[in-house]
């Protein structure tokens, strides 16, 4: 097996997905196997190639420094599960010692 | 569709009224093709087609109904990604490729079902439940946009947007028996497509015939400088008449014809290779080395890209919620293992995996060097050849409870179509025959990047020469 | 603790001063209501793209200059992933193996000696939106207008050995994105953000200590009272032979010392890769040359020009540059009246007091150089001593009139007449017999005692200068 019960569950914690024991094992065991398969990729000598960065390259992907339309404040909160005073809002954060 | 277009201005025929007799076969329908349909607007949208029809614009879209892929942004039209994450998510803005067909007073018809955020090959990871094969109901359309090439198939719209990934407009197409084409990246605007894995993601045309792809595609491509990573060059113009094969070379990717290919499916491709060379085209085989690392390379890069593309998905400023009352990380992990399905999991998992602490050098970088090899490859061949040509997929559709419970296997009939993804190079699949059960088969062209003009100039002169495209369900 | 070599690395995060965000059109500014500088880009809304914002590029460039580095043609953007409820899309768009400036230094000066600084890298990156906590209600509220907001970030080399250092460098870097323009560098703000590496190791020990991360420094005192008290704690951890733990620290400022940061379960595996959405950062040769040529004057450079040109102390200078629209108002004053030192005086003290006190900025005040300049003449001339010359000043930063409509609404001018300040003068030693005796019997230093007392009677009106030669006419005769 290519990962651990513990790597599962650290990963999902990572991604943020609560993971019970009987779906751990499932995941690991198919992770597992596609992991497997991955190994073909040490076949090929990579040694000097650049990993691939994008498509086409082109200089001009930027803009300009000019103010465009902001979203309706209506339509910002529009989707929110949970929104008051003017704002998103979730559980308290506590953030210090 | 074309010839409806025409329809609109020489038999009377009033895109209302067609609209009305679309959507009433699509409620008559149970092929679960649409998630949404768009009732009172696309109703609209084909009145004011009508008055532009009656001022003579002759834009061929014109009050054609397009149906569109459930990842593609509508304003104020409900946009799920076939996901209980976004299940009741309203789009505030219009992306960019369906501003465009509103411009032209295209009809959007509805949000077409789809693999939960475009991650799969079946549609049945929908959490609106599977669609189904026009060609046989028991089967899959394919996936990941299977609600559009089922709609296409059955006649449930005039033409459809799909997005592919990995094969997710050609792999529907191939199991629906229509055409779908896989643009060049950067050639038609993802702002607005929902993203999967961003690299790889791409709009693209679905319809019964090249010439119909075609017309969408002109239509929906373009520079748009909302994406960064939109090409400012663009395909020479397409032309509508086909072309002359004679001169033309095709290559053929020898390892794309070994084990795992369907009997059937090898000998309908070959007898579609038989058809171009009939037509003038000179068909030599090639040697491409690294294509068969694709499917490992792809299944690497793809779900890194998405761990990070679905980190929005946390239930803070859209979608799904659960648990909000104590705990800021439990209502992370309620909300997000309870919005997605399993094998949006199952990919997020293996995202994360390859690019955490200690990984990120064995796998995804690994993979991004191979992806670099890969597109290679395909630079190389090339040279030698115009186009190049294979089957879409080794199998036909095959039956919607099959191999659910098995990823890999899934995952490997995506070995055809997932190079083009990788290069960014347009691809195109059609069909070009039938099976032993009467399910179609789909033949794949490559082209180099922005030689769109060339895959769909070829493809119309074979279905200018064969009927395939014109058999229905 | 003596004996004992601290080894301070900085990282600071300074918002750019452009029109809109980093990669969406919404405005960058603040104050504003909440979520209204925001839309689909910003928000992280499903489909969205980010567009680089080429100014943000061109600001980063300048600084990059300005700081010695080397400016590369190509970097590349990447994602950090992370999940906070303010941080929109569950990724930070930032700069990560291939920044845009590497290999840079800045010279500072602390304790009397220059210190070469190596700047190690210099990147850009996005803002996350704010957290409001609302510990009555127990929720959080998120807040986006500043979600997207550029920032650069600077990263040192483990060059710094004091907490003096640290804040002569702060201050140092402060003032070139001020005078660069780059920046509004307001620590208390937020716009200005640093956080700190520390380590201690004995003398001569040629490895690095175990470090740990400081942030939450919200001012250039709390930095250097943060690392020193961490500088100690590390050291007395060492001395008594315990190791010092690799982690995160909060200064707090309130307590005076450090707290390790609650959230424990980040475990900083942060998955940086290639960011997808934006293609490779290409910038050319002409740009940078470009840049290079329309550099504005750096604050050392400036400085040292104000002390050869204008003949300022080295205090003086270092007080007109504190902004660089300071020394321009500076500069504009000198042209008109050819006293520096003078004017020098009253900017640093009167002006930047009158600004304060009406919340204005050297652009903005109603004082305007030749109001400034032609206040000083008269001072200069004796018609109005510095006294009233204050009262004149700050009548002038609240009506916007000049010197001498001020003067007259006050009804103020300085006594010029000799006759009228000698008859003052007597009438102020006539009421004063005992300190008029003392003087007389050698207590010569009454004398500004007696010119005080003038200048009451006269309220401010007399010229000092000469009342002092009259007091001592008077009782030296
Ligand atoms: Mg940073
Ligand atoms: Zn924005």
């Amino acid at each position: 097996m290519r990962i651990t019960e513990q790597e599962v569950l650290h990963v999902a914690h990572l991604a943020r997905l609560s993971i019970g024991g009987e779906e751990a094992a499932r995941f690991r065991r198919e992770l597992g196997s596609i992991l497997e398969y991955m190994d073909m990729l040490s076949e090929v000598d990579t040694s000097g190639v650049e990993p691939f960065v994008c498509v086409h390259e082109q200089a001009s992907a930027t803009r300009d420094d000019e103010p465009a339309e902001t979203l309706p404040l209506r339509l910002v909160l529009a989707q929110s599960p949970a929104a008051g005073h003017g704002a998103f809002e979730v559980p308290l954060v506590i953030e210090e010692g | 569709m074309l010839d409806k277009a025409r329809r609109f201005r020489t038999e009377d025929l009033s895109p209302v009224d067609e609209l009305e007799r679309l959507l009433e076969r699509c409620r008559a329908s149970d092929l679960n093709a649409y998630i949404t349909l768009n009732g009172d607007e696309a109703l609209d949208a084909a009145e004011q087609a009508l008055q532009r029809l009656d001022e003579g614009d002759d834009d061929p879209l014109v009050g054609l109904a397009i149906a569109v892929k459930d990842n593609i942004c509508t304003k104020g039209l409900r946009t799920t990604c076939a996901s209980r994450m976004l299940a009741d998510y309203v789009p505030p803005y219009d992306a960019h490729v369906i501003r465009l067909l509103r411009r032209k007073n295209a009809v959007i018809i509805g949000k077409t079902n789809m693999d939960e955020f475009a991650m799969g090959s079946t549609t049945v990871t929908s959490a609106f439940g599977p669609a189904r094969n026009p060609w046989d109901p028991m089967r899959t359309p394919g996936g990941s946009s299977g609600g559009s090439a089922a709609a296409v198939a059955a006649g449930l719209c005039d033409a459809a947007l799909g997005s592919d990934t990995g094969g997710s407009i050609r792999q529907p197409a191939s199991f629906c028996g229509i055409t779908g084409l896989k643009p060049t990246y950067g050639s038609v605007s993802r702002y607005g497509l929902v993203a999967f894995a961003s690299s790889l993601d791409q709009i693209g045309p679905m319809a019964r015939s090249a010439r119909d792809v075609a017309v969408l595609f002109d239509a929906i491509r373009g520079h748009d400088p909302r994406d960064s990573t939109s090409a400012e060059a663009g395909c020479p113009p397409i032309p509508l008449e086909g072309m002359d094969l004679r001169g033309i070379t095709i290559g053929v990717c020898r390892s794309f014809f070994s084990e795992g290919l369907d009997r059937d499916v090898e000998r309908s491709v070959r007898h579609g290779l038989a058809v171009f060379e009939d037509l003038g085209a000179k068909v030599v085989d090639m040697d491409l080395p690294h294509l068969r690392y694709s499917v490992a390379a792809y299944y690497l890069i793809a779900p890194a890209e998405a761990s990070s593309n679905l980190a929005r998905y946390d239930g803070v400023r859209y979608g799904l919620r659960l648990c909000d009352e104590r705990d800021l990380m439990e209502m992370y992990l309620a909300t997000r293992s309870a919005g997605f399905g399993d094998e949006v999991k199952r990919r997020i998992m293996l995202g994360t995996y390859a690019l955490s602490a200690g990984y990120y050098e064995a796998y995804y970088h690994k993979a991004s060097q191979v992806r670099t090899l890969i597109a290679k490859d395909l630079r190389e061949a090339f040279s030698r050849c115009d186009l190049l040509a294979g089957p879409t997929v080794p199998v036909t559709a095959f039956g919607l409870g099959e191999m659910v419970d098995d990823p890999l296997s899934l995952y490997l009939l995506d070995i055809y179509t997932i190079p083009a993804n990788l290069a960014g190079i347009p691809a195109l699949s059609m069909p070009c025959g039938f099976d032993g059960r009467g399910l179609p088969i789909g033949l794949q062209l490559m082209a180099p990047g922005h030689r769109e003009d060339v895959l769909l100039g070829a493809a119309m002169t074979f279905q200018d020469h064969t009927r395939y495209h014109e058999v229905r369900p | 603790m003596r004996g004992i070599e601290a080894v301070i690395g900085l990282e600071v995060h300074a918002q750019l001063k452009t029109k809109t965000k980093m990669f969406c059109g919404c405005p960058n500014s603040f104050g504003q209501e909440l979520n209204t500088f925001t839309c689909p880009v910003c928000l992280g809304l499903p489909g969205a793209l980010p567009v680089l914002n080429a100014k943000a590029v061109e600001l980063a460039v300048r600084l990059g200059l300005a700081l010695n580095c080397r400016v590369h043609e190509r970097s590349l953007f990447a994602r950090k992933n992370y999940f906070y409820p303010d941080l929109p899309k569950g990724y930070q768009i930032t700069q990560y193996d291939s920044p845009l400036c590497t290999g840079g230094y800045l010279d500072v000066e602390a304790g009397g000696e220059t210190r070469r600084i190596g700047i190690r890298r210099i990147h850009l990156e996005e803002d996350a939106g704010r957290s409001l906590h609302d510990e009555a209600c127990k929720r959080t509220r998120i807040d986006f207008n500043r979600s997207g907001v550029p920032l650069v970030e600077i990263v040192t080399e483990p060059d710094i050995s004091s907490p003096e250092e640290a804040s002569a460098f702060l201050k140092e870097l402060r003032s070139i994105l001020l005078h660069l323009r780059v920046s509004e560098g307001t620590m208390e703000e937020g716009t200005f953000r640093c956080d700190a590496n520390v380590s201690v190791r004995m003398p001569g020990d040629s490895t690095l200590g175990v470090r740990t991360e400081l942030k939450n420094m919200n001012s250039f005192k709390n930095v250097r009272r943060a690392l020193a008290y961490e500088i100690s704690r590390q050291a007395s951890l060492l001395a008594s032979s315990r190791p010092v733990v690799q982690e995160t620290l909060l200064w707090s400022a309130s307590a005076r010392r450090t707290v390790p940061m609650r959230s424990k379960e980040e475990s900083h595996d942060y998955r940086y890769f290639p960011e997808p959405d934006l293609p490779p950062l290409l910038v050319d040769r002409m740009l940078i040359d470009r840049v290079r040529a329309s550099m504005p004057e750096l604050p050392s450079e400036r400085r040292r020009r104000f002390m050869r040109q204008y003949g300022l102390s080295d205090y003086d200078a270092s007080q007109v540059i504190a902004t660089p629209e300071l020394a321009d108002y500076f500069e504009e004053c000198c042209s008109l009246v050819d006293a520096p030192t003078d004017i020098a005086h009253w900017i640093t003290t009167e002006l930047v007091r009158v600004m304060g006190e009406s919340g204005d900025t050297p652009l903005t005040t109603r004082v305007r150089p030749s109001m400034l300049t032609a206040l000083v003449s008269l001072v200069k001339a004796g018609r109005l001593s510095g006294l009233m010359a204050k009262e004149v000043l700050g009548r002038m930063s609240k009506t916007g009139e000049d010197p001498a409509a001020a003067m007259e609404d006050l009804g103020v001018e300085q006594m010029g007449d000799e006759d009228e300040i000698r008859a003052a003068v007597r009438g102020v030693i006539d009421a004063h017999p005992d300190e008029a005796r003392r003087y007389r019997e050698g207590k010569t230093q009454l004398a500004g005692f007696f010119v005080g007392e003038v200048m009451k009677v006269t309220s401010g009106r007399a010229d000092p200068k000469l009342a002092i030669r009259i007091v001592r006419e008077i009782l030296d005769s």
